[in-house]
């Protein structure tokens, strides 16, 4: 017996055969023509995208890919960094015809994509935060942003704005990007006052709400009074933060409108920028360089407006530190300079630009640093 | 600010059991009493999170952190009272529905709290218990939220409840013989329906507090598993009310030790401490289970009639 739902062979035949012939009619049409530039971007997020944090400011940039014609975004939030996002990618390349995506955790990099990579050839794969190296496969690649510079001018403001000489750090993992953050905090606000110090507190996870609130507490308990983090959603920390009278700096994104008053500055990605030049890039068959970075000068990371308990000569500061980096070349890690076990970073006169790649490959936290990477 | 050095980490233990235990506590509660009537609801998990949103939403439009509590409590009694309805039918397994209705839950959460991720909502007002201390530290630990205290007071009505009313009675009694229940006339499936709908009305009050107050807002990841911890916490207290009030503030304290230790400096091995809670839970449950010698001291407080222990 033999339905319209389970077909026999002969029968399943001639029907995908009329299907083919009707999508060849179709790909003559005058419409086929306009399709050949467009495009299908997936973008894939390890959280939630409205997280005034991480994913939303990769959100950002995928609405703004959105708005160039000719391309379709797909989307999907929440996606653990595990075998699921192999699935994902999957599923966009093969149903949604995705020939461009950017997985932005910076997990899904390793097995994930290095494994689908290989079977999928004609599909780019563009991630957040890993490190492409030329033995890595030619249709994968990596960019950042310096993002560690807005740390450091985070720090400049945060020098001129804490009393109690102590700053603190919310960390989720101690990888390179998060201990490259801490450590520019700090150097940023030492370059104002030597004897600050720095207290991080890791809490394990890119996003645990409530052990973000008990650690900005327990700064709070240790006289820190002003507080930035990285995790992926900034707003437990700066709402607790506020609720316990410190000054923030945000992360990720603008969160000032959480706590205007006690808002200082923070460190923000623009994808905007990077992702549509990306996509503009593919469509004009133009071919995006595997590895790809940007800081301040490049429109890959910006400042958020100062706010108003901003003091004069922290506004000066800032602002003069910030043209220079704009400059280029400019170097936070620069010698003398030990790391918070005694260990020699950086010799007199050496000194690592921003563009370092030695960077990302950070394993430590400097002196005047209170912490532990493990 | 008073420069309080290692006195940080006690201070933190204590500021950790009074912030961190009230979801433990109401999940607890609640909890405690439907597996007193002889059922388990494992569907608190999604509860919790369908309450922290329901309540946040409720606060955000209505400006009013009470009227958010309360809407948790609503929507928390219709999902205890759906898993009670589920379970009254033959063959049907309490702790596959628990399971599912934990994953419906905050599936239902995250589709409808979508737009509420952004929005701040106002929060639940807190007493400040520390008003007699000139160090702003001990102020902020003793910063204690009225949820807090409610919590507390239910414990020890709940335990009484439970032993000295009728309804307590009736729980119990269906909760350790259905048999002898029905012989004395009561409908079992309405007592359990309603046990359970007041532990998910618990539970949703729990997730409010989550959303509205500690940590105070909502996302996706506002539980960390609070509601799935408190059901473990309720055979770890014996199915006594009082002892899930203990075992909450323990967990809640012991929760802010990792934290705490890095804050004083103390910072190698973090992941260790972040495991303490379930430690010192672990410890505590062999200690206290092989103290009598006999295998089956520990489950005698166990009600009759669940379908673990049966």
């Amino acid at each position: 017996m033999t339905s319209f739902l389970t077909p026999n062979r002969r029968q399943f035949l001639t029907r995908t055969a009329g299907l083919a012939g009707l999508a060849a009619a179709g790909s003559a049409l005058p419409f086929g023509a306009a399709r050949a530039a467009s495009l299908t971007v997936g973008f894939i997020y390890v959280g939630p995208k409205d997280d005034y944090g991480y994913n939303q400011s990769h959100a950002e940039g995928a609405a703004a890919v959105k708005a160039i014609p000719g391309v379709t975004v797909v989307e999907e939030e929440r996606v653990p960094e595990t075998v699921d996002v192999q699935k994902t990618m999957e599923s966009m390349i093969n149903f949604d015809g995705a020939s461009l995506l950017f997985p932005t955790s910076f997990g899904y990099f390793d097995p994930h994509i290095l494994a689908l990579a290989p079977k999928n050839p004609k599909v780019r794969f563009e991630h957040c935060g890993g490190l492409w190296t030329a033995d890595k496969p030619k249709n994968v690649g990596s960019y950042f942003g310096y993002i560690g510079m807005g740390q450091y001018l985070n720090g400049v403001v945060a020098g001129h704005m804490t009393k109690s000489k102590k700053i603190g750090f919310v960390a989720a993992k101690p990888i390179p990007q998060v201990l490259l953050n801490i450590n520019s905090f700090l150097l940023g606000a030492r370059s104002v006052d030597p004897t600050i110090t720095c207290q991080v507190i890791f809490t394990g996870e890119w996003s645990l709400a409530v052990k973000e609130a008990e650690a900005t507490n327990a700064l709070a308990d240790q006289g820190v009074d002003v507080v930035t983090c990285h995790v992926d959603g900034p707003k437990v920390v700066m709402e607790t933060g506020a609720g316990r009278g410190m000054y923030l700096c945000g992360y990720h994104a603008n969160q000032a409108p959480l706590a205007p008053a006690k808002y200082l500055t923070g460190a923000e990605w623009n994808w905007a920028k990077v992702y549509t030049d990306m996509v503009n890039t593919t469509l004009k068959g133009g071919a995006i360089n595997n590895f790809v970075r940007g800081g301040l000068a490049e429109g890959f990371i910006k400042m958020s407006p100062l706010g108003s308990a901003v003091s004069e000569p922290a506004r000066k500061q800032f602002e003069s530190v910030k043209a220079e980096i704009i400059k280029g070349g400019y170097a936070v890690i620069k010698g003398p300079l030990k790391d918070n076990k005694g260990n020699v970073i950086a010799t007199q006169g050496q000194s690592f630009v921003e563009t370092d790649v030695a960077l990302e490959g950070m394993n430590y936290l400097v002196d005047g640093v209170v912490g532990s990477t493990s | 600010m008073t420069d309080i050095g290692y006195w940080g980490v006690p201070l933190a233990i204590l500021g950790g059991a009074i912030r961190v235990s009230t979801p433990f506590i109401f999940v607890s509660i609640g909890e405690c009493i439907t597996e007193r009537s002889g059922r388990i609801n494992l569907g608190l998990e999604g509860t919790l999170v369908f309450g922290a949103m329901s309540g946040y939403a409720v606060a955000y439009h209505t400006d009013s952190a009470w009227a958010g509590t309360l809407a948790a409590a609503f929507a928390g009694l219709l999902f205890g009272l759906l898993h009670g309805w589920i379970c009254k039918f033959p063959k049907v397994n309490d702790i596959a529905i628990g399971i599912a209705l934990m994953i419906f839950g905050s599936g239902l959460a995250f589709f409808f709290g979508k737009p509420y991720v952004q929005p701040v909502a106002p929060d639940l007002p807190a007493i400040p218990l520390g008003f007699w201390s000139d160090i702003p530290q001990l102020q902020a630990a003793l910063n204690v939220n009225v949820l807090f205290l409610v919590g507390i007071a239910l414990a020890f009505a709940a335990s009484w409840m439970l032993k000295n009313t009728r309804i307590g009675l009736t729980i119990r009694v269906a909760g350790d013989s259905a048999d002898a229940a029905r012989a004395l006339g009561i409908d079992v499936n309405r007592v359990r329906l309603w046990s359970t709908g007041v532990g998910g009305a618990l539970a949703g009050i729990g997730g409010a507090y989550l959303s509205l107050y500690y940590p105070g807002s909502w996302n996706e990841g506002i539980s960390s598993g609070q509601g799935l911890m408190a059901v473990a916490l309720v055979i770890f207290a014996r199915w006594s009310p009082v002892n899930c009030l203990y075992a909450s503030l323990l967990f809640g304290g012991a929760g802010a030790l990792g934290p705490a230790l890095q804050s004083v400096g103390i910072s190698q091995g973090y992941y260790l401490f972040y495991a303490a809670p379930y430690v010192l839970t672990l410890g505590l449950l062999v200690a206290t289970s092989s103290a009598g010698g006999s295998a089956t001291r520990a489950i005698t407080a166990a009600p009759g009639e669940l379908s673990i222990t049966k």
